[in-house]
């Protein structure tokens, strides 16, 4: 190992999502609307000095056999107007939100986000999403019009004309000068003009620069399409790969992308989605682990998984017994919709899940139970400590996105008793040094284009 | 007394967009311009709104700049965005943000404003906005500008889908039941299947319903298309008139075609824009107003009710307005709002009190509280 310095851990705190890792059958199951709820996970996410705070979004219900989907929590705030409402409550955190770049036009989202930046003095943060399906489309306009394959076509357009909108005022535009009248500084706001392929925009913008130029980007996709766009694109990227080994795989695959875009390996964060389960000794956290498991993956819930794979209704089944002796059925790929997984070779994965069940007498539940495992830290607070630290110093993330299991308190242990020991080894902020995301994170804040590169001030402001 | 004569109580709403309605209003001392994008500054109008138990505060909004000289304020926050924001530190005063419907999508509409009554415990109303403008369609660039009737009729879509979407979850659709392992009650979950003539929208929304059922939806009507929507759709309609008069007309004029259009007039309430310039004398609030007129070059042509006066003047304007039928209650647009709303709550508020006709307490917790309007049933709950 190389004698560089210790590298800096960085973390977010995933609200709880509409997936069956939360848990609402647990009697400190909170309310996932109510505002208190928001708020109880930012503030003691800032009080353990957390990067930021993140929400995740989708803009259906999902659906499995035609219906909604109900056994996992259903229903979530608009992301935009909660992380504005929790600038009110917070005063460092990142407040980053999930934003998909097809059904949203990007004149609006550089608004809201230069006003999130504003609203926050420094924190937002946008995570890029793409999702371009039908079933998601038929809330919106235009319908499911836009081709999987031209998902970060589009995106990459909608950042492009966003930064143009955020560079269009210079950071001093305002002037507020009452002695002579000025309020804007002539030549400090310019027109902007886009013709492409998927945004075709003229004008001048409405909102000024927010403090951090530009709020940080993350993106969220894992195709070889997702990765290059990162590279090129993204601040952050929030991953799925948690794991050691495919932490450092994926690791070096997309910093290994940054140098053909003529960025430095610092410049890209790469946060993966995590859990974590804490005990006094390793045996009580495996068994709370357990516990956690189950409590996820109920009978129903278990039946409904396999249902996504086989492509049929699965209801008679007992998911305490042995797994379907039916075959899927390969031409009904959507059972289940709105939501981001699908199998790609159900027969064959269902061949390959009978063999593991059988060799290991597992039933439908636990079979459910251990496919969808997705690991995480699980332990003494020592443990996952040493494990978090490993995982960032030998490069297989710069650090975690947290995902609590319960809302609202879920990463209440994890602050209590995982952070002091991170902060001890210095790997972690004891404290807030700077004011931004942007610093939190180690981001060089973009500059502002400069006026003297466009034409003559005078008129463009009227 | 006439069978459209307005309760004793008045209704008062403010407007806090910008630094005052006045153009020059950043421009006097005391204005806070240069922390005229700051949030905090915002807290504290809405604190001192609260403070003067006033119904609700309004935020105007536009995608572009406005054109203009240098000289006048330019650039806006998104203003659903700054409603949220103001939401968690204050309480019984409502927030209303202008939201348009012209370029943007019914879908994202109806949960930003179900979530600010989420966030804000029931205190969210939506300003239906609309955009006529060149600079705007092209600011978008998926279609060319329309004219205002066109505009105005895809706004009334638009209300549609976005209260339709409101009600789209049923009040008591989350069920937590552990012994099936269902979170909802499905059944309770609606599609909207809203198949118009603009748009297509499924449904459900992702955001529940909001605590009000349905937030109070408030229409500018100064056209025959926005009066006719304002009929039709609105729980607060804004309307603009410079005399006693034309007031007492318009508001029964709204409340027959409200009649007309199958609703109660008494679940309307008719607001009449007021813009005041608020002096101790009345000598003291006109040489308020020669200042801003002398910044700005030009006489201020406003084109509603306008105060120039003591807080006892409007008072009396108030009391003689609303008994006479003209108005519910106002909007106010102060020409400054670093002077004008501390003039109002200090000044005004108290004198309507003493008069019986201005609230000395929140009624309840919801904007559809203070307003008198009751929670409204569910459309989908009603057909099942
Ligand atoms: C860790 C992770 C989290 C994600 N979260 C969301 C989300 O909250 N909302 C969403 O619409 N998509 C989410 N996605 C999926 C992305 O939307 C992505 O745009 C989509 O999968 C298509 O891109 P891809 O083919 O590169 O994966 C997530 C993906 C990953 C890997």
């Amino acid at each position: 190992m190389s004698t560089r310095p210790r590298k800096q851990i960085h973390l977010g705190a995933h609200f709880p999502g509409v997936n069956n890792t939360t848990v609402w059958s647990d009697p400190r199951s909170g309310s996932q609307i109510d505002f208190s709820s928001f708020e109880h996970l930012a503030r003691r996410a800032e009080a353990a000095k957390l990067d930021f705070f993140f929400l995740a979004e989708g803009l259906r219900l999902r659906e499995h056999k035609g219906r909604i989907h109900d056994l996992d929590v259903v229903g979530r705030p608009d992301t935009l107007p909660v992380l504005a409402a929790l600038a009110a409550v917070t005063d460092r955190l990142g407040l980053a939100g999930t934003i998909n770049t097809t059904f949203n036009e990007p004149w609006e989202l550089a608004k809201q986000f230069a006003t999130l930046d504003l609203l926050s003095e420094g924190r937002a943060a946008w995570n890029l999403v793409t999702s371009p399906d039908a079933f998601t489309g038929a809330n919106f306009r235009r319908g499911g019009y836009l081709p999987y394959a031209e998902r970060y076509a589009r995106a990459a357009e909608v950042v492009e004309v966003a930064r143009a909108l955020w560079d269009s005022w210079d950071d001093d535009a305002v002037l507020a000068d009452r002695i002579t009248g000025d309020f804007l500084r002539p030549g400090a706001v310019r027109p902007v003009t886009h013709h492409g392929t998927y945004a075709d925009v003229v004008g001048l913008f409405e909102t000024p620069r927010g403090p951090q130029g530009h709020p940080v980007l993350f993106q969220a996709g894992d195709s070889a399409d997702g990765r290059e766009f990162a590279a090129a694109t993204a601040d952050v990227v929030f991953s799925a790969h948690s794991t050691f080994d495919a932490g450092r795989a994926f690791y070096e695959d997309v910093k290994g992308r940054l140098a053909a875009h003529g960025r430095s390996r610092d410049s890209l964060k790469i946060l993966p989605a995590t859990v974590v389960v804490l005990g006094d000794t390793p045996d009580e956290a495996a068994e709370r682990a357990r516990e956690i498991r189950l409590q996820q993956v109920s009978g129903p819930t278990a039946i409904a998984f396999l249902e996504q794979v086989w492509g049929r209704d699965l209801e008679g089944y007992d998911p305490e017994g042995p797994l379907p002796d039916v075959e899927p059925d390969t031409e009904n790929v959507s059972i289940t919709r709105g939501r981001v997984r699908h199998a790609k070779d159900p027969a064959a994965v269902a061949a390959a899940w009978r063999e593991q069940a059988e060799a290991n007498g597992w039933s439908i539940r636990e079979l459910v139970i251990q496919v969808t495992s997705r690991g995480g830290f699980v332990g003494t607070p020592e443990q996952v400590a040493d494990d978090i630290d490993r995982h960032v110093q030998e490069d297989a993330s710069d650090g975690f996105i947290l995902v609590p299991h319960l809302t609202p308190g879920g990463l209440d242990e994890v602050f209590d008793r995982v952070i002091p020991l991170l902060q001890e080894r210095g790997s972690f902020r004891a404290e807030y040094e700077g004011t931004t995301l942007r610093e939190h994170l180690g981001l060089a804040r973009p500059g502002a284009a400069s006026a003297a590169e466009d034409e003559p001030a005078a008129e463009l402001v009227g | 007394m006439p069978d459209t004569a307005p309760a004793r109580t008045v209704h008062l709403g403010v407007d806090l967009t910008d630094a005052g309605a006045h153009p020059a209003a950043w421009r006097t001392t005391g204005s806070q311009a240069q922390r005229l994008f700051d949030a905090k500054r915002l807290v504290e109008l809405v604190a001192t709104a609260q403070r003067g138990l006033l119904d609700l505060v309004t935020l105007d909004d536009a995608f572009t700049l406005r054109p203009g000289r240098t000289g006048t304020v330019r650039g806006r926050l998104d203003a659903a965005l700054v409603a949220s924001r103001l939401a968690p530190r204050s309480g019984g005063v409502g927030l209303v943000p202008t939201v348009t419907t012209t370029h943007t999508e019914p879908f994202h509409v109806s949960k930003a404003i179900a979530t600010i009554d989420h966030v804000s415990a029931g205190r969210a109303g939506w300003q239906v906005g609309w955009s006529t403008t060149p600079a705007e369609a092209a600011a978008f660039g998926r279609k060319a500008a329309q004219d205002e009737p066109d505009a105005v009729a895809e706004a009334d879509e638009a209300v549609e889908v976005v209260t339709r979407l409101w009600d789209s979850w049923e009040d008591d659709a989350e069920i937590r039941d552990v012994a099936t392992g269902r979170f909802v009650d499905r059944e309770k979950l609606h599609y909207v299947d809203h198949e118009g003539i603009r748009f297509a929208v499924k449904g459900p929304s992702i955001t529940p319903r909001p605590p009000q059922g349905q937030p109070p939806v408030v229409v500018r009507a100064d056209s025959p298309a926005s009066f006719d929507l304002a009929a039709r759709r609105a729980d607060v309609v804004r309307v603009r008139a410079a005399t006693r008069d034309e007031a007492v007309a318009l508001r029964a004029q709204v409340r027959d075609a409200a009649a007309d259009a199958g609703r109660d007039p008494d679940a309307l309430r008719v607001l009449v824009d007021a813009y005041v310039v608020v002096g101790d004398t009345r000598a003291s609030a006109q040489a308020r107003l020669d200042l801003l007129e002398d910044l700005e070059g030009v006489s201020w042509d406003t084109d509603s009710l306008t105060h120039v006066g003591t807080a006892r003047d409007l008072a009396v304007t108030v009391e003689e307005w609303t008994s006479a039928g003209a108005a519910d209650g106002f909007l106010l647009r102060p020409s400054s709002l670093s002077t004008d709303l501390d003039a109002v709550v200090d000044g005004v508020v108290p004198l309507l009190q003493g008069a019986g006709l201005f609230r000395t307490a929140y009624p309840g917790t919801t904007l559809r509280d203070t307003l008198g309007l009751p929670h409204p049933a569910n459309r989908y709950a009603a057909i099942a």
